[in-house]
């Protein structure tokens, strides 16, 4: 994993366009209501999977996030799901249908689908995170009801996220400079004791926020900013994805389209 | 080994959801009962320092690969349960959204199996072991075993999850080993560095692992608290994630052909007590042709068939070409949309 481009991506989120103005609250239920959709299609499904992409790139689109920084993202994730997806045309070789020919087996299809499922659930949650900031998320999640204990927790991680990243880096950095390439230098007893300085650097860091939060009146209560607002645009906004999945769930749209399409072409339908 | 989105059924997600939650709140709960203004900056710090130690890599022994800590156990001994629970959660949160590993549905799982074992069952493991001298043989054996264990159950968590949701035709047995048999170098080196770890901030900073760093949220648990807990929410999630999937699966596995031997009834599916679930889940197959063979007409005799690979099908080739030129065509009509927004927005207005 890479804390560059989570920076790059971090940096999105504080955009100013209409997905960006949205109430988090609205896009992270809308966000999970998609997801859920996706998840929802039985396993030999491929097709009506493919109009769904619209959630993510709408949100992109409306949110002005460069289509590289989404695709370099969604390319550099190591995907467990496609793994364990790769050993369905192995083991599942009814044939399910025929094209030009061509049997294609159930594995192929289902392999196919996950692939599908896998990229857009990986974009939902990109743009998700790309087009709201996480303290923003987080502010949703507190009035959402999420316990504060958690919200405070993921708040002071993320302030010290890439602090702490760049600190373990300068480490690594230091270690490799003095090992000249031999191998001795990175094991495991050596990469222990880093991360034992490490800890014990990021233990001080803490007692000195402590102190520091002391001087500027910390009780032991954080009180968060609440100013969102859950508008009409917000509720449109939430309802509209809702609708559009049901839709693209029940309604049987790609075939209808493929079926009007072949009255059109030769050979088909 | 973190569970996708892509493996995962709504019902086997939602139901790792509550159960995470579940645990998440009373982590809270429990945290809130001891209040201790000191822990709040800690945690917070120490869930980043999760990531920091991520960049360290070490070669792994015997092998030529590199590797690098996992931290779950590490903050386990450290903070306590309660507290490394949320600081774990927190991590998976960051990672599922910056790091994109996982995803949103699947946040449930993985803190299940990423957090739940090490933070509670490893975290008992590895106080059995120690007892009260944190050092020597039994702090690294402790650490070891603690971690051996809570990462092959996570392992075996994500080998259970994905058959349930009943996405992947690997055979239960022959994932479920080759997914142990890989975790097990990895636990095994997460121990030794764990273990490791700890000795070395023994040694600069004595005093700091014993006391729980400090801290007066963190005293050694007891034993007869938090056995009744877990097995109860355990057994309650694996109940209701059995059962739900069970019922949401729309194909006749291995696992639910094992189910339906095991209750001896070959009508298991024609009898299944949420009758509504099962006629929407048949009005909602979209492509009846994908679908396995004929499940509407004579569930008895497809529920025998289904375990020996059944007849081919009755293939529709107009209905495939048609599935097929329609999915090109949404696709291309996508593309199209895509590209001719992005030609067309205003270039100055960008976001500063």
């Amino acid at each position: 994993m890479t804390a560059l481009s989570a920076h790059t991506l971090d940096r999105l989120g504080y955009g100013d366009t209409v997905i960006h103005r949205l109430d988090p609250r609205a896009k992270t239920l809308a966000t999970l209501v998609f997801v859920l959709t996706v998840v929802s299609f039985p396993k030999y499904v491929v097709a009506p999977l493919i109009p769904l992409a619209l959630f993510p790139l709408t949100l992109m689109i409306l949110g002005e996030i460069p289509p590289a920084a989404i695709l370099k993202r969604t390319a550099a994730v190591s995907p467990f799901a496609v793994l364990v997806g790769m050993f369905n045309p192995v083991f599942d070789t009814q044939p399910m249908a025929q094209i030009a020919g061509l049997t294609i087996t159930g594995g192929w299809i289902s392999f196919a689908s996950i692939l599908v499922r896998f990229l857009l659930t990986v974009s939902a949650a990109l743009a998700l995170v790309a087009t709201t900031s996480f303290p923003r998320i987080c502010q949703g999640l507190d009035a959402m009801k999420v316990p504060r204990a958690f919200i405070v927790q993921m708040l002071f991680l993320y302030r010290y996220l890439f602090v702490l990243v760049e600190e373990g880096t300068r480490l690594k950095r230091a270690r490799d400079l003095r090992r000249f390439g031999r191998r001795r230098g990175m094991r495991l007893r050596v990469a222990a004791s880093l991360i034992g300085v490490l800890f014990l650097r990021t233990y001080e860091r803490a007692e000195r926020v402590y102190l520091a939060m002391c001087a500027r009146g910390f009780d032991g209560r954080l009180r968060l900013p609440q100013r969102l607002r859950f508008r009409a645009a917000d509720a449109l906004f939430v309802v509209g994805t809702a609708a559009a999945c049901g839709l693209l769930r029940f309604l049987p749209l790609v075939e209808w389209l493929g079926r009007w399409a072949g009255g059109w072409t030769p050979g088909t339908a | 080994m973190h569970m996708a989105d892509a493996l995962l059924s709504p019902a086997v997600g939602g139901a790792f959801i509550a159960a995470s939650s579940a645990t998440l709140a009373f982590s809270a709960y429990r945290l809130g009962r001891q209040p201790d203004e000191r822990r709040v900056p800690l945690m917070g710090v120490l869930g980043a320092f999760v990531f920091a130690a991520q960049m360290i890599n070490f070669t792994i022994p015997g092998t030529g690969s590199s590797g690098h800590l996992g931290g779950g156990m590490l903050l386990a001994i450290l903070l306590g349960p309660y507290a490394a629970f949320l600081v774990i959660a927190s991590v998976l949160v960051v990672q599922s959204l910056f790091f994109l590993d996982g995803g949103i549905l699947a946040l449930g799982t993985n803190l299940f199996n990423l957090g739940v074992w090490p933070c509670f069952l490893g975290l008992l493991i590895y106080r059995a072991i120690v007892g009260r001298h944190v050092e020597g043989w039994r702090m690294w054996l402790g650490a070891c075993v603690a971690v051996v264990v809570s990462l092959e159950l996570g392992a075996a968590g994500v080998v259970i999850q994905t058959m349930l949701s009943g996405r992947t035709d690997l055979p239960f047995g022959r994932f479920l080993a080759l997914m142990l048999g890989i975790h097990f170098p990895i636990a095994l080196v997460e121990g030794i560095a764990t273990a490791a770890v700890v000795q070395y901030v023994r040694a600069i900073r004595p005093g700091v692992v014993e006391n729980g760093l400090g801290l007066s949220g963190s005293p050694p648990m007891g034993k007869r608290t938090l056995a009744p807990v877990v097995i109860s929410f355990l057994a309650v999630a694996v109940l209701t994630g059995g059962v739900l999937a069970w019922f949401a699966s729309e194909h006749p596995d291995g696992l639910e052909w094992a189910i339906a031997r095991v209750r001896g009834s070959e009508q298991s599916e024609a009898e299944s007590p949420v009758p509504a679930l099962e006629r929407l889940q048949q009005k909602t197959a979209l492509m009846p042709d994908y679908d396995f063979p004929r499940r509407g007409e004579d569930q008895s005799a497809s529920a025998g068939a289904a375990d020996e690979p059944a007849a081919t099908l009755p293939v529709n080739v107009g209905t495939s070409a048609a599935g097929l030129l329609g999915a090109a065509l949404t696709l291309a009509l996508t593309a199209l949309l895509a590209v001719a927004t992005y030609g067309f927005r205003p270039r100055a207005r960008r976001a500063p």
